[in-house]
């Protein structure tokens, strides 16, 4: 099983390393992670557990979630997310996922939904080259061609403008440097995808 | 700021450090590591820059040695940097010495406050 926890965006920092060297951090609120139910191989067909993380007001929960966590007999959480995981037996219900299920130097995949940038050209989206700005050249941030006459269409897939950000971004490889499960705090060496208060998921990384 | 962002910073922070300002001379104990063997190696000089604050506080100091000019950079709060002494508070009137760059000898010179 890859070690997982969610965890929500705070900001980004420094911090001096052991070394002396100011390191640039991101610090991730990371957990508890509650177990809400066990799904097995005779039911769902698969092994996973389904985990909630993040306070939320009773009135403000969604009504099917909320029929979820009383089976589990848990006060309801603002986000479910399911963790693929090898032995069931770990995770009772109720078991609470902390931060210290890494350690310093763990490498890590980090997943967030990117901060949205509206409407953009083809510059500032796809990192095409800008025209010339003089000389009446009258191209100056164009996409340029969009294709052959041939096919008499423009492909799909086609770099065009269009809405950039918010999509959802992985950004594998990156370091743990600090935990305090006490304070259900990671500090992730590096940015991290998102704008703050988002939701993250950190997992083991793939390449590790 | 955030409340846990400001904790995490605060507690990087040194509590001793000496107010200084661009124009002062300062000598610097800074912590060299030689392999496993570490030691105390003093740099005397200028300061011409600082900016930031808490624990992103940046100063630049520049020493002429022989003629060589050397210019380095430390972090406030490093704790690379062992102890800041202020050794003469300079009269300058502008906040990014970089004049100094320029000139050599005699013109270098930075007046001393009087007090």
């Amino acid at each position: 099983m890859r070690e997982m926890i969610l965890g929500k965006k705070i900001g980004m920092t420094q911090i001096f390393d052991a070394e002396g060297k100011l390191i640039p951090v991101t610090v991730v609120e990371a957990g508890p992670c509650i177990v809400v139910q066990q799904k097995d191989t005779e039911n769902d067909g698969y092994q996973a557990v389904k985990v909630g993380y993040g306070g939320i007001k009773e009135k403000n929960a969604n009504k099917p979630h909320k029929g979820q966590f009383a089976k589990a007999g848990i006060t309801p959480l603002r986000y479910l997310r399911e963790v693929k995981v090898d032995d069931l037996s770990k995770y009772p219900l109720g078991h609470e996922i902390k931060a210290d299920v890494f350690q310093p130097g763990d490498m890590v995949d980090v997943t967030g939904v990117s901060k949205g940038k509206g409407t953009q050209g083809v510059i500032k989206r796809h990192n095409f080259s800008r025209g010339p700005m003089a000389h009446g050249s009258r191209h100056h941030r164009k996409p340029g061609s969009i294709g052959a006459l041939g096919p008499n269409r423009v492909f799909k897939g086609k770099k065009l403008p269009g809405h950039m950000g918010r999509d959802k971004i992985t950004v594998q490889g990156l370091e743990i440097v600090k935990v305090d499960a006490e304070k259900n705090l990671l500090l992730i060496k590096g940015s991290v995808p998102g704008a703050r208060k988002t939701l993250i998921t950190i997992k083991k990384s793939v390449k590790s | 700021m955030n409340d846990i962002i400001r904790a995490i910073e605060s507690e990087q922070l040194k509590k001793d450090v000496p107010d200084f300002k661009p124009g002062d001379t300062v000598r610097l104990d800074v912590k060299v590591i030689e392999g496993t063997r570490e030691r105390i190696q003093a740099f005397e000089g200028v300061v011409i820059k600082k900016r930031g604050a808490g624990i992103n506080d940046i100063f630049t100091v520049r020493r002429v040695a022989y003629g060589v000019a050397v210019e380095r950079i430390f972090p406030v709060h490093s704790p690379r940097l062992e102890k800041i002494t202020v050794l003469r508070r300079g009269k300058v009137r502008r906040a990014r010495l970089n004049y100094l760059k320029d000139r050599i000898g005699k013109s270098a010179r930075i007046k001393d406050i009087r007090r």
